[in-house]
């Protein structure tokens, strides 16, 4: 089990003849990922070459989203367009029907953003970013462009607002022994479409999940109401890391939500907030690894 | 980006808001012959992105021509916060019977704008926030449908008890919101806005933020940046596509992806060193970025050791080894580098690493371990 995406996901890559959209389309497909179309307005009609490496036969381009989701039953669709037009990418997606959308694109203007959050809800879908990168359930599907070859199956659910550091803990936890169900970049802007209380209600609901490491960073309040939340609502274990303890106040810390705003945003508020609600925080990236133990281990015996 | 506050208020002066008249001077004579065109008492503010310029002896009443050029060179080239004054605003005094603050940010909780006022301006807002809450009144504006009229008299209403104050203080809270949304700001604000004897209302300050991810749609605001008041090493890294800012350590950092760089500081921090800086290479690195990060990193005289944490995903860990050896090969290291990659092509790396006789590690405490170490060595012997 997983969460968000699985063996039903039959993924549409928005900017699939770009760049990065064709590079990352490529290692999504050599990991096993149903891609079923692309969109590329102008190019509809040809085929993206999936390359030697992969054993899939070559994915079908299309004008728009619509005709893409008509002719392929595309459920899952991830965004690689520049960030100029990823706006209107994510509306095209969600007014074409699809339910999950996952923007890669870092840049968004916020005031887009403000636009773009009700009418994605309006259409029912969810919005996972932007400026993330995406989501895996390792050794099944991956959607966006976390490296598979850290990952590996297992109970352990992960979610973090962060790139590199999200692929740090990531490589440590399987080097450790815990593979994941699923692990989601939420992304690092200040509005994004799926935040953390999002992802630890899916996993306390995903009945392959036992544990959760959420991963935050300054900025907002996002970690803390999930601290509240997972004191009220999750019976599975959490536990956390919080970068830029050293950040300085006022400056936006490379992720256009990584700013400390008057006294709010800190990760001194954060860390407390979290161990507050039982979420043990380590110092460092590698103290995640201890404490998940020692919490896992800890149920374990409660439950045996 | 942040503006100035000249530039702040010609942006809302061309939105229609009634702006305190000024002039922007360079020099003493300049702000003498303004005040004189004037015929006024005018006000002379340093024109810096710093907050608390009053306290800073930074904005100055004249009376006469003669005083503003007084006042003029004292202020241009004084140093507020760090930063050296280059120009002076030389406004017309304006008569105050009452002060205000209207302002407009993007609120990451309700995912909207939200329009602000308070009848305590003249005063940091967040402070009225903290000590006097029930002093601001706001309304989260819906994006599709912009400020409505009646959102802007409940506001008005909440400064101004007679209705022709409040209609006049709707208008321009409306037309900060179009020159919020038309110049694609984060922040928006007036502070304070006046009420003159006569119940006129006026912008006396502005502060505007440009959301950088607006710039590129938006040429002729990103020409408003001014260089002269950002570190030169953050317009270098800037030019170079490097997210960078300085901080006060020796350890210089140089990482990929934002939330891995600020664990390296942190961890910097935790075994006892101070980061140099903030450094993100990004994603998809070539080796010149990485010269150009090294250049950069090592122009500071503060820096006493390199450290590299590099995890390959969509960084290619052999282009970053290439970057390094060219960067070295073209500018000699002064001090010491510890160099942690691991990720995609790491062992091509270890072997263009190994060719120029440098080595790495695969672990990151170790590395920031070592570099602290270092800098501890040194200053010991």
């Amino acid at each position: 089990m997983s969460i968000f995406i699985d063996r039903t996901t039959r993924l549409l890559v928005q900017g699939i003849t770009g760049r990065d959209g064709s590079f990352h389309t490529r290692q999504m497909l050599e990991y096993g990922t149903a891609v079923v179309a692309g969109v590329t307005p102008g190019k509809g009609g040809q085929a993206f070459d999936a390359g030697p490496a992969a054993t899939a036969p070559p994915v079908p381009i299309f004008n728009t989203v619509a005709d893409a989701v008509e002719e392929t039953g595309a459920n899952v669709s991830v965004i690689y367009v520049p960030p100029v037009f990823a706006a209107d990418a994510i509306m095209e997606a969600a007014a074409a029907g699809i339910p999950l959308i996952v923007c890669i694109t870092e840049g968004l203007p916020v005031l887009d953003m403000t636009r773009v959050y009700p009418f994605v809800r309006d259409h029912g879908a969810r919005l996972i970013g932007p400026n993330c990168p995406g989501l895996i359930t390792p050794g099944v599907c991956k959607v966006g462009i976390i490296p598979g070859r850290i990952c590996a199956p297992g109970p352990i659910g992960l979610v973090s607002r962060s790139g590199t550091l999200t692929y740090e803990l990531v490589d440590q936890l399987t080097r450790a022994g815990f593979g994941q169900t699923t692990c989601v970049g939420i992304g690092g802007d200040p509005i994004n479409g799926t935040n953390f209380i999002d992802c630890l209600a899916a996993f306390e609901a995903d009945t392959a999940t036992t544990a959760v490491v959420m991963i935050g960073e300054i900025g907002g309040t996002d970690e803390q109401d999930a601290a509240r939340y997972v004191s009220l609502h999750m019976s599975k274990p959490v536990v956390g890391f919080i970068a830029g303890r050293t950040a300085p106040p006022g400056r936006r810390m490379g992720h256009a939500g990584a700013i400390i705003s008057g006294a709010t945003g800190t990760a001194a508020e954060k860390v407390h907030a979290m161990v507050e609600a039982g979420i043990p925080v380590g110092d460092r990236p590698v103290d995640v690894i201890t404490l998940l133990r020692e919490r896992v281990a800890a149920v374990g015996s409660a439950v045996g | 980006m942040n503006i100035h506050e000249y530039q702040a208020k010609e942006l809302l002066r061309q939105a229609g808001v009634p702006v305190q008249p000024g002039e922007v001077a360079a020099t003493p004579s300049e702000a003498e012959a303004i005040a004189a065109r004037f015929g006024t008492a005018v006000v002379i503010k340093a024109q810096v992105h710093a907050g608390g310029r009053g306290k800073a002896g930074g904005v100055k009443l004249a009376k006469t021509p003669a005083e503003a050029r007084a006042h003029a060179e004292r202020i241009l080239g004084m140093s507020i916060k760090g930063l050296v004054v280059s120009h002076v605003l030389v406004a017309q005094a304006a008569d105050i019977a009452s002060e205000s603050y209207v302002g407009i940010i993007v609120d990451r909780v309700s995912k909207r704008p939200v329009v602000m006022a308070s009848p305590a301006g003249g005063i940091d807002i967040e402070e009225v926030a903290a000590t006097t809450p029930n002093r601001i009144r706001r309304v989260a504006v819906d994006p599709r449908y912009g400020l409505q009229p009646f959102e802007a008299m409940q506001l008005a209403f909440f400064l101004y008890h007679d209705v022709r104050r409040a209609r006049a203080a709707a208008r321009i809270l409306r037309q900060l919101y179009d020159a919020f949304i038309a110049s694609g700001a984060s922040l928006a604000e007036i502070n304070p806005l006046v009420s003159t004897p006569t119940g006129e209302l006026v912008a006396v300050d502005a502060k505007i933020s440009i959301d950088d991810n607006e710039l590129e749609r938006h040429p002729e605001l990103a020409a408003l940046r001014d260089e002269t008041a950002e570190a030169p090493s953050e317009t270098d890294a800037r030019k170079a596509n490097l997210t960078f800012i300085k901080l006060e350590g020796n350890v210089g950092c140089v990482v990929n992806g934002a939330g891995l760089a600020m664990a390296t500081m942190d961890l910097v921090k935790y075994y006892g060193g101070e980061p140099a800086n903030f450094l993100d290479i990004g994603g998809s690195s070539n080796p010149e970025k990485v010269v150009n990060a090294l250049r950069i990193i090592t122009s500071d005289a503060q820096v006493r050791v390199i450290l590299f944490n590099i995890f390959g995903g969509i960084t290619r860990t052999d282009d970053v080894a290439n970057g390094i050896v060219t960067a070295i090969r073209q500018h000699p290291l002064r001090v010491p580098i510890v160099i942690r990659l691991t990720g995609t092509n790491e062992q091509e790396a270890v072997r263009i690493l190994a060719s120029a006789g440098l080595s790495a590690v695969t672990d990151m405490d170790e590395a920031v371990r070592a570099a602290v170490a270092l800098v501890g060595a040194e200053s010991v012997s």
